[in-house]
């Protein structure tokens, strides 16, 4: 019974921890490929002296980071009590 | 470099020979660098007495006995990661191309949510000390370990000489000392951090320098911000109307998607396989701390690379590309000069004193993981079994620190002036292609067999290094050729896929029935660590 917890468990956090690594592949790949294929949409001015290339770089940044803090909210709160319920 | 701003640069150029030559201190004897610089030796040998005290055992040594705290070891993971050749590097590509340099700034960073999704946890509670602790939990140790410790050394020594041979010259150009000596000086301090004061010395010198590099960092671009009533689109629009509209889009740098992808590949997948950042996990309590550290440590590093945009663009703008790369060619010196034009001489030594402690920090930590792989992976697990004394295995660790950084030191001499930048890119790429997948395969599939992943390391390691010795990077950068075997200039493109495809096929021809009905019991450590 206990096994038969962790192990859907363990399952939950691979799926999520391979959902959230695949959102990375797609948003980082993507901007490079950006670059790589669309010059000239990368350097059109959304704002003035802020390229959509520039914009985009410091939104990978952020989201990157921003999907570090989903992980671990989700990871302290959901898979730590589960994980507290099944030890105890 | 995009075309309108080379035609500028030289225009430039021509201006300025006619003119004055640039005037900066720089490659002269700095004495507020060297009383800053002082200041942090003195600091760091205090912390390191401070902590040989209560270095005693090998998990002391290896591990800092685990009493890290997840911030503290956030800002040791910054610490360790924040390397010279990204503050002066990126600061510099950013000033003398714009856009094209930012692209690294983001991918130095899309590594560290990798770690943390796939890495960070099941490492903290399967491992002790190396990532090899974690391959071979349910695998055959000797071929494992063996494996891994050659994927380790080649990831560490390669990042070594790249670092070593950046700070000679770094040293040269902002000391005035001679490149044997700024080597030395380097050498001397690193061993005696990590062969007195072990992890627990190496985690509070990566603090301190995060700290300075950050502060240095965040008080430079404040200083430029200020100059642009602190709006960064201001500073771009500036550069914008002195370049050219072309600094602000991409440029020459991603003139080969394949390329663009294959170093993207190499930077987010490497930084999962790097040992000296894999062995700080180990300092923490607990997988939770290990958790929060990366969420502290991405925070920091991508602060720091998003403040790389306005010290490139800073230092095009108040330092301009032509004074830059008249004062080194690959533009190495933007953050200093940027540095020296807001701040003057004074703030010029600070950030040399920074940019050296950087250095010095990162060559620490991969020493010891250096060491932790020679002495516990292969010594300690190969040669003796597993049957050493905690005394021996201390002294093993010890005798392995004092090798690592003579020999670190004599390749740092063998290869001055060579070209090594490329350097870096390797260590991520063997670190991509030999030790992550290795983790990947043994920690989340059950069919994987030591047979598999043996291959799967050593075949990593090899077609990496093979690869990039048929790269234009050595076939016409460096030993002139005219033209090259393989056309990408990093290899993880062809090198990661490979040795996952080595690793599954070889895995599923052969069998192990240990690895297999060990994966229960592995899989609740993974979750469960010690209390399993």
């Amino acid at each position: 019974m206990k096994d038969a917890r962790l192990r859907a468990l363990a399952a939950r956090r691979t799926r999520f921890a391979i959902a959230l690594t695949a959102t990375m592949i797609v948003m980082y790949f993507g901007f490079i490929l950006l670059i790589a294929f669309d010059k000239t949409l990368m350097g059109r001015l959304v704002a003035p002296g802020l390229s959509l290339g520039i914009l985009l770089g410091a939104l990978v940044i952020v989201v990157s980071w921003l999907l570090t803090w989903v992980y671990v909210r989700w990871a302290n709160t959901h898979y730590d009590r589960e994980l507290a319920e099944i030890t105890q | 470099m995009s075309a309108p701003l080379l035609t500028l640069l030289q225009a430039a150029a021509a201006a300025l020979a006619d003119s004055t030559a640039p005037t900066t201190s720089i490659g002269e004897p700095n004495r507020v660098a060297m009383v800053f610089f002082f200041i942090f030796i003195s600091i760091t040998l205090g912390i390191t007495y401070w902590a040989a005290r209560r270095t005693r055992t090998t998990e002391d040594f290896y591990a800092a006995g685990r009493s890290i705290s997840a911030g503290q070891n956030g800002f040791a993971l910054a610490g360790d990661y924040m390397s010279a050749a990204s503050f002066l590097g990126i600061a510099g590509l950013v000033s003398t191309t714009g856009f094209d340099g930012l692209i690294y700034s983001t991918g130095w960073l899309v590594g560290w949510p990798v770690v943390l999704f796939l890495i960070a946890e099941p490492l903290r509670n399967l491992g002790k000390y190396t990532f090899a602790d974690v391959v071979a939990a349910r695998l055959r140790q000797t071929p494992v370990r063996i494996a891994a410790a050659i994927g380790t050394l080649a990831t560490v020594i390669f990042y070594l000489i790249a670092q070593m041979v950046g700070a000679g010259g770094l040293i040269k150009l902002m000391f005035g000392l001679t490149y044997e000596t700024a080597i030395i000086v380097v050498g001397a301090a690193m061993i005696a951090y990590v062969l007195f004061g072990g992890m627990i010395a190496t985690t509070w010198v990566q603090i301190v320098k995060a700290i300075l590099l950050l502060g240095g960092a965040t008080i430079l671009a404040f200083m430029v911000l200020a100059k642009f009533h602190y709006s960064p689109t201001a500073l771009f629009s500036a550069a914008a109307s002195r370049y050219g509209d072309a600094v602000l889009a991409p440029g020459k740098l991603v003139a080969n998607p394949a390329d663009a992808v294959s170093l993207g590949m190499a930077l987010m997948f490497g930084t999962a396989g790097l040992p000296h950042i894999l062995m700080r996990f180990y300092t923490v309590p607990d997988a939770q701390s290990a958790r929060k550290s990366v969420f502290y440590a991405t925070g920091l590093i991508g602060f720091f690379y998003l403040m790389t945009f306005i010290l490139g663009f800073g230092a095009m703008v108040l330092v301009t590309p032509e004074t830059i790369v008249a004062v080194d060619k690959g533009g190495n010196m933007a953050a200093p000069l940027l540095a020296e034009a807001l701040g003057g001489t004074p703030f010029l030594g600070f950030i040399a004193a920074v940019a050296f402690a950087t250095i010095l920090a990162v060559v620490a930590g991969l020493t010891l993981s250096g060491a932790a792989a020679l002495s516990h992976d292969l010594w300690v697990s190969v040669a003796r079994k597993g049957e050493a004394t905690p005394i021996e295995q201390l002294r093993v660790a010890r005798i392995a620190t004092v090798a690592l950084g003579i020999i670190a030191v004599f390749l740092g001499i063998i290869f001055k002036g060579q070209n090594v930048a490329f350097m870096v890119s390797l260590a991520f790429a063997i670190a991509a292609s030999a030790n992550f997948p290795a983790l990947l395969l043994s920690i989340f599939w059950r069919g994987c067999t030591t047979r598999g992943v043996v291959t799967s390391m050593l075949v990593g390691t090899i077609s990496t290094l093979v690869l990039i010795y048929l790269s234009p990077t050595i076939q016409i950068d460096i030993l002139k050729h005219e033209t090259a075997h393989f056309p990408l200039k990093n290899p993880a493109l062809i090198t990661i896929p490979l040795s996952f495809a080595v690793g599954i096929v070889v895995s599923l021809l052969s069998s192990d029935p240990e690895a297999r009905a060990k994966f229960a019991a592995v899989e609740r450590r993974i979750h469960l660590g010690a209390k399993a």
